[in-house]
């Protein structure tokens, strides 16, 4: 399953660094967030995007996580040469990870 | 209990006009904010200004102040604003000549002003926090450097009087945290209270982005009517509860979950929030929907703040130059990859100086890159069109200006069918941060009637 079958995401940028929140529809989903969707899964995902660390906090009263990831802006918003120099389009394809839900999670 | 509505009527500069003039109008408010200023736009203002010293404020001043004056006039709105950009107190002026051709004869106009540390910022020599370097090694790069003021000044100007505050650089919630100072005299060091404050106005400042925008995703998020999306009310009591509302009929939904996103939105450390008048804490906030399209928002706290106020520092960074050209039909893709492969080449033989260069296919791996477009393409499709995007970093504008050139030159040197070309040079205005002790930054606030 897609990781948009369970949580919704914005992203928002400051400097060099992008913040990506991943917020579950449903609490009960929570959990399960917390295991499939880690640091490293998202650092691997974004691959060629992210050159910096990719760091997680947890945010349990909003079934939350909000993923900060420096160096993944193409230098920072106000120099980059990317055509999304902001990334605001990241949050999608953050979107697209794939989660195992085994029936024992639900 | 006292409770204030304070409407947000801009989330940025260019944004729409009319969805402000609605909350004057229906919203039930007492303070309207615009926040329009942009982390560099200070940079570019100051540039505007040095060319003419009346000008430096947000080119929309006067089309907003237009909209709404007549009405907040009327019905005792005040207004709280970083139009002023470079020049808060030309912008003030220009605010007083409106009102006086508005015919509202008794406005009260301030300006805060001292935001600009430049002159502060260069005596020391401040270490910048984004790169390794100092502000002094900047040179002659160096545009600007403005603080993010707290809401101290704001809530001076409202306490004396003022129908419309303007600011240049503030800190974008203290927009809406000086309201409620104001209102309420809540204590600058009540951590607590000034954390919560701060959730309410870091939900606001982007307008929109909490009413539905920035949001939709069909079908699994639906938003209805975003092109006549209401810009968001925060109701704030003065035990700070908060719920976040919206102008009745109008477009877009104020949820738990656009309430959720907007919460995290540009936000790193949640527990550690920092802003000119407190770190905030938004760890422990939790959001409830009490009725349609009303939101409560509760559990901001906040702690000391620092001794320093972050400083944003516009410098001239470098030039980019950049070409697109389209490529249509069966084989558009082989076309486009060709059509990189030989402006690649090109710019190799020509000798163009570029630190930097991205070459990309529009529709293909523009946003994400070759690595994270090849995984999802395997499930896609090919594309029926592609856009080729070559951009690079030079040190000259003259530099900048062979990049585009050699994707225009395409259209008779590159592969069958390339159309639509288009090419940009520009400057590029970046901005860096540095932290000035708080003691060498001297806001005061400067009074104009709209008689006078």
């Amino acid at each position: 399953m897609k990781l948009r079958e369970l949580a919704h995401s914005r992203t928002g940028d400051k400097g060099n660094t992008s913040n990506i929140s991943v917020i579950a529809y449903d609490a009960k989903d929570y959990p399960l967030l917390l295991k499939e969707v880690t640091s490293e899964r998202v650092k691997a995902h974004f691959s060629g995007v992210v050159e910096g660390e990719v760091v997680r906090y947890e945010l349990p009263n909003i079934s939350a996580l909000n993923f900060v990831m420096t160096g993944t802006l193409g230098g920072g918003v106000t120099r980059s040469l990317a055509l999304d120099a902001h990334g605001k389009s990241l949050s999608s394809a953050l979107l697209d990870l794939e989660i195992e839900a085994s029936s024992d999670d639900k | 209990m006292r409770t204030i509505r304070i409407g947000s009527g801009a989330g940025y500069s260019g944004d729409r006009i009319e969805p402000a003039v609605e909350l004057a109008e229906k919203g039930d408010i007492q303070y309207l904010v615009f926040e329009c200023l942009g982390e560099r736009t200070v940079a570019l203002a100051q540039q505007a200004r040095m060319k003419n010293p009346e000008s430096g404020f947000d080119p929309l001043l006067e089309e907003r102040m237009r909209a709404v004056l007549p009405l907040c006039a009327a019905k005792g709105i005040k207004i709280v604003t970083n139009l002023g950009a470079a020049n808060p107190e030309g912008a003030a002026k220009k605010t007083a000549e409106i009102a006086r051709s508005l015919g509202l004869s008794s406005l009260k106009i301030a300006a805060v002003v001292g935001d600009d540390v430049l002159d502060a910022c260069t005596q020391g020599d401040l270490p910048i926090m984004e790169f390794d370097g100092t502000i002094k090694q900047l040179g002659n790069r160096l545009l600007s450097a403005n603080a993010y003021l707290g809401a101290e000044p704001m809530a001076e100007a409202l306490r004396g009087g003022a129908d419309v505050v303007i600011t240049g650089r503030a800190s974008d919630p203290a927009l809406f945290l000086a309201p409620m100072i104001h209102a309420f005299g809540w204590a600058m060091d009540d951590w607590n209270l000034l954390g919560q404050g701060t959730v309410a106005g870091h939900l606001l400042e982007c307008a929109g982005q909490i009413t539905g925008g920035y949001f939709a995703d069909p079908p699994y998020k639906d938003i209805p009517d975003l092109a006549r999306l209401g810009f968001p009310i925060g109701e704030v009591g003065e035990d700070g509860s908060l719920v976040i509302t919206k102008v009745q009929g109008s477009g877009g939904a104020v949820t738990a979950q656009t309430c959720k996103e907007q919460l995290l939105y540009e936000v790193h450390d949640p527990r550690q929030y920092i802003q000119p008048d407190v770190v905030a804490d938004f760890s422990q906030v939790s959001v409830e929907e009490i009725a349609p399209d009303r939101v409560r928002v509760s559990g901001g706290r906040g702690s000391k703040r620092t001794g320093t106020l972050k400083v944003s520092v516009g410098y001239v960074d470098s030039f980019i130059g950049e070409g697109q050209i389209s490529y249509a039909g069966p084989g558009a893709l082989a076309r486009g990859r060709l059509a990189l492969e030989i402006v690649r080449e090109r710019l190799k033989l020509t000798g163009v100086a570029a630190s930097e260069l991205r070459f990309e296919l529009i529709g293909v791996d523009s946003l994400h890159g070759a690595q994270v477009s090849a995984r999802a393409q395997e499930s896609y499709k090919g594309p029926y069109e592609v856009r080729v995007r070559v951009t690079g970093r030079t040190e000259s504008l003259r530099e900048a200006v062979r990049i585009g050139n050699e994707v225009e030159t395409l259209y008779t040197n590159g592969p069958a069918a390339g159309g639509g070309a288009w090419k940009s040079a520009r400057d590029v205005v970046a901005v860096a941060s540095v932290l000035l002790p708080r003691e060498l930054a001297k806001p005061q606030v400067r009074f104009f009637g709209s008689l006078t």
